[in-house]
């Protein structure tokens, strides 16, 4: 009986014979898919390679797949013959490393206060933070910019005889830049997070030999949480190595300006020399390419994690 | 909280109150940077833009109260009013209505669903049994490290009249300089940088769910369609909706690819709420530092409407599919 039913399998369904289909066209389906996209993810970053190895006057021509004619002026150009180059890098530099430095030190301490430490008015503190983050960046752009700049009141606050500054000043300054960014509620939360998972016994030991809270922290707890900071380092790294808004509204003079500001600056100064500007992207974008191989990892993490802790 | 649970304690000593004051001392000295940062950047600042949104400022005389006269120019439209008799009609600024406001709800609605559906394919196929895995995850990820205004700028030379695009396909588009398609080459620059990222946030879920699901529903015969349609859809869910939160608030505040690109153009085809508040507040000629905070906030409330919406509905077809 089992083997006649057997050798007569019922007619297939549709969803059946779509199942069929699938399983034999879903692998070379699915590699189709990867490599289509992958093509669209580099197509950009190969043409500006190449055409950054054309000359100016060949910014739009033939041969598109080939640098011909082939000069490295645009990259001798960048590095030296145009000295603002140079200038936005260096401030991109300062700028990027100044906030991330600051900001995986401040949020280290802030967030080990949130996590071990007993005070008056933590959990609003922590909550605050937390709604503050749901903010739009649009709401406080122009009171952030009068007090990095201008002030709130032109000319100070009077009272009697003392005038107030009501403002710091640092319009045009890489100051100006740096300043709002050196603590973020993200960086805060993140770090609270990791310290909250941390056990606790390591600390309680350097309390009994009598380490202060200080000692603690800056012997004990920072060492530990390198993974952590470092994650923290590289998105700060990138986020201010690509910003763009804040430092448009607080820069002024092109010698002042950071690469993505100076880059846009120049396209539209000299739009001829497209090709230099496509060179100096490459600048731009080689360094976080290379932090991206090399800490990858910690990369794909904090992305990745984003998405799990939600829900 | 301390001061709640105070009676209840035992009395304390003089050295545990002073130690208690000195554990409070030290955690706000860990905190002062941020809470610096906090009171300055964020507490003053909303407070400060709230009062401005009230006012008419620009930056050369001091905030001169307007009541809501700021919101009503923001969210009004000339030819609402019909012209009274000699008397001149209310001043109002149509670019909000006409242009950023639609303008940002279309471009939400084009660049959420298809910049989600695409890192979803991308995510399941690279959750398949797929060689080079780390080499396509690289290679996706690199337009989300490389910076938007960078990306721009190469787009921009990219789809020139005369560009790459037009050679290869042979096309004759002005892309960025005609209003029918400015706007939508601006989404595909915007849906190509953000994908990858997405599509690792959507990978990490689907790593995430448990094997023993998809066997158990394969003993109990369930064919592959149905084991993602009431497996993987439903289990993912939590993460569609922080992909599609994520897309709705970095869409309605997309600024970097517009300024870049278009600056707002042609024929203000481009112009969004995001870019409209940089435009009245820094760009203008007056700058209108009030409406442009009005706005702001006006976009704030856009937003929370939108996400909890969208909330509603990802919750909603959960219960349905039940």
């Amino acid at each position: 009986m089992t083997t006649l039913t057997q050798a007569q399998p019922r007619p297939l369904s549709i969803s059946d014979r779509l199942i069929l289909w699938y399983d034999r066209l879903k692998t070379p389906l699915f590699y189709l898919i990867l490599i289509l996209w992958s093509i669209i993810c580099l197509a950009p970053l190969y043409f500006t390679l190449v055409f950054s190895l054309k000359p100016v006057a060949n910014a739009y021509d033939p041969p598109l797949f080939w640098p011909i004619p082939f000069t490295l002026d645009n990259f001798r150009d960048v590095i030296g013959a145009l000295p603002l180059f140079p200038r936005w890098l260096l401030n991109s530099l300062i700028v990027s490393l100044a906030v991330t430095i600051l900001r995986v030190l401040f949020c280290a301490m802030g967030g080990y206060a949130f996590a071990r430490m007993d005070f008056p008015l933590k959990g609003f503190l922590f909550n605050a933070m937390l709604v503050s983050m749901m903010i739009p960046g649009q709401v406080t752009l122009i009171p952030a910019f009068l007090v990095v700049g201008p002030g709130i009141i032109r000319g100070g606050l009077k009272i009697g005889d003392i005038t107030l500054p009501t403002g710091f000043g640092l319009i045009d300054n890489l100051g100006g830049v740096i300043l709002p960014g050196i603590a973020t509620a993200f960086g805060i939360f993140m770090m609270t997070q990791f310290y909250k998972s941390l056990p606790r016994e390591l600390e309680e030991a350097a309390m009994m030999d009598g380490l202060g809270r200080w000692g603690i922290f800056f012997r004990i707890v920072l060492p530990l949480s390198q993974t952590q900071l470092l994650t923290l380092a590289l998105l700060t790294f990138q986020g201010e190595w690509n910003a763009f808004m804040w430092p448009l509204v607080i820069l002024r003079t092109p010698e002042n300006f950071t690469l993505p500001l100076g880059l846009n600056w120049f396209r539209g100064e000299y739009y001829t020399l497209i090709s230099k500007v496509l060179a100096g992207s490459l600048f731009n974008t080689l360094p976080i390419l290379i932090l991206f191989f090399l800490f990858q990892r910690y990369f794909v993490q904090s992305i990745a994690g984003t998405g799990l802790k939600e829900g | 909280m301390t001061a709640s649970s105070a009676p209840l304690a035992p009395a304390l000593t003089l050295r545990q109150k002073a130690r208690r004051r000195r554990e409070t001392l030290t955690a706000y000295t860990f905190l002062l940077p941020y809470l610096f940062i906090f009171l300055v950047f964020t507490v003053f600042s909303i407070g400060y833009a709230f009062y401005l949104s009230f006012t008419r400022y620009n930056l050369l005389s001091p905030p001169q109260w307007w009541g809501l006269e700021g919101y009503r120019r923001v969210l009004c439209v000339e030819s609402w009013f019909p012209r009274p008799e000699g008397a001149p009609r209310p001043t109002c600024d149509d670019l909000f209505i006409r242009k950023a406001l639609p303008n940002t709800f279309k471009y939400t609605a084009i660049v959420v669903p298809v910049q989600t559906i695409i890192s979803l394919v991308l995510a399941f196929a690279m959750d398949q049994k797929i060689r080079f895995r780390r080499l396509f995850r690289t290679i996706f990820y690199l337009p989300s490290v490389t910076s938007s205004v960078v990306i721009s700028l190469i787009f921009v030379w990219l789809f020139s009249p005369i560009g790459v695009i037009n050679q290869i396909f042979r096309l004759n588009i002005n892309w960025l300089n005609d209003p029918r398609y400015a706007f939508y080459t601006i989404m595909m620059v915007n849906i190509f940088t953000t994908s990858g990222t997405l599509m690792l946030i959507f990978l990490a879920g689907l790593q995430d769910i448990p094997t023993a699901l998809y066997e158990a529903a394969a003993i109990d015969g369930a064919n592959k369609f149905q084991i993602f349609r009431y497996i993987t859809i439903p289990m993912l869910r939590p993460v569609i909706f922080f992909v599609v939160t994520v897309g709705i608030i970095g869409c309605f505040q997309v600024f970097d690819q517009i300024y870049v690109m278009t600056a707002g153009g042609p024929l203000d085809s481009t112009t969004t709420i995001a870019y409209l508040i940089y435009k009245w507040a820094f760009r203008d000629t007056t700058v209108k530092m009030g409406q442009a905070s009005a706005a702001a906030f006006i976009l704030a409330l856009i937003i929370f409407i939108v996400t909890l919406l969208q909330r509603r509905i990802i919750e909603g077809s959960g219960t349905v599919s039940q």
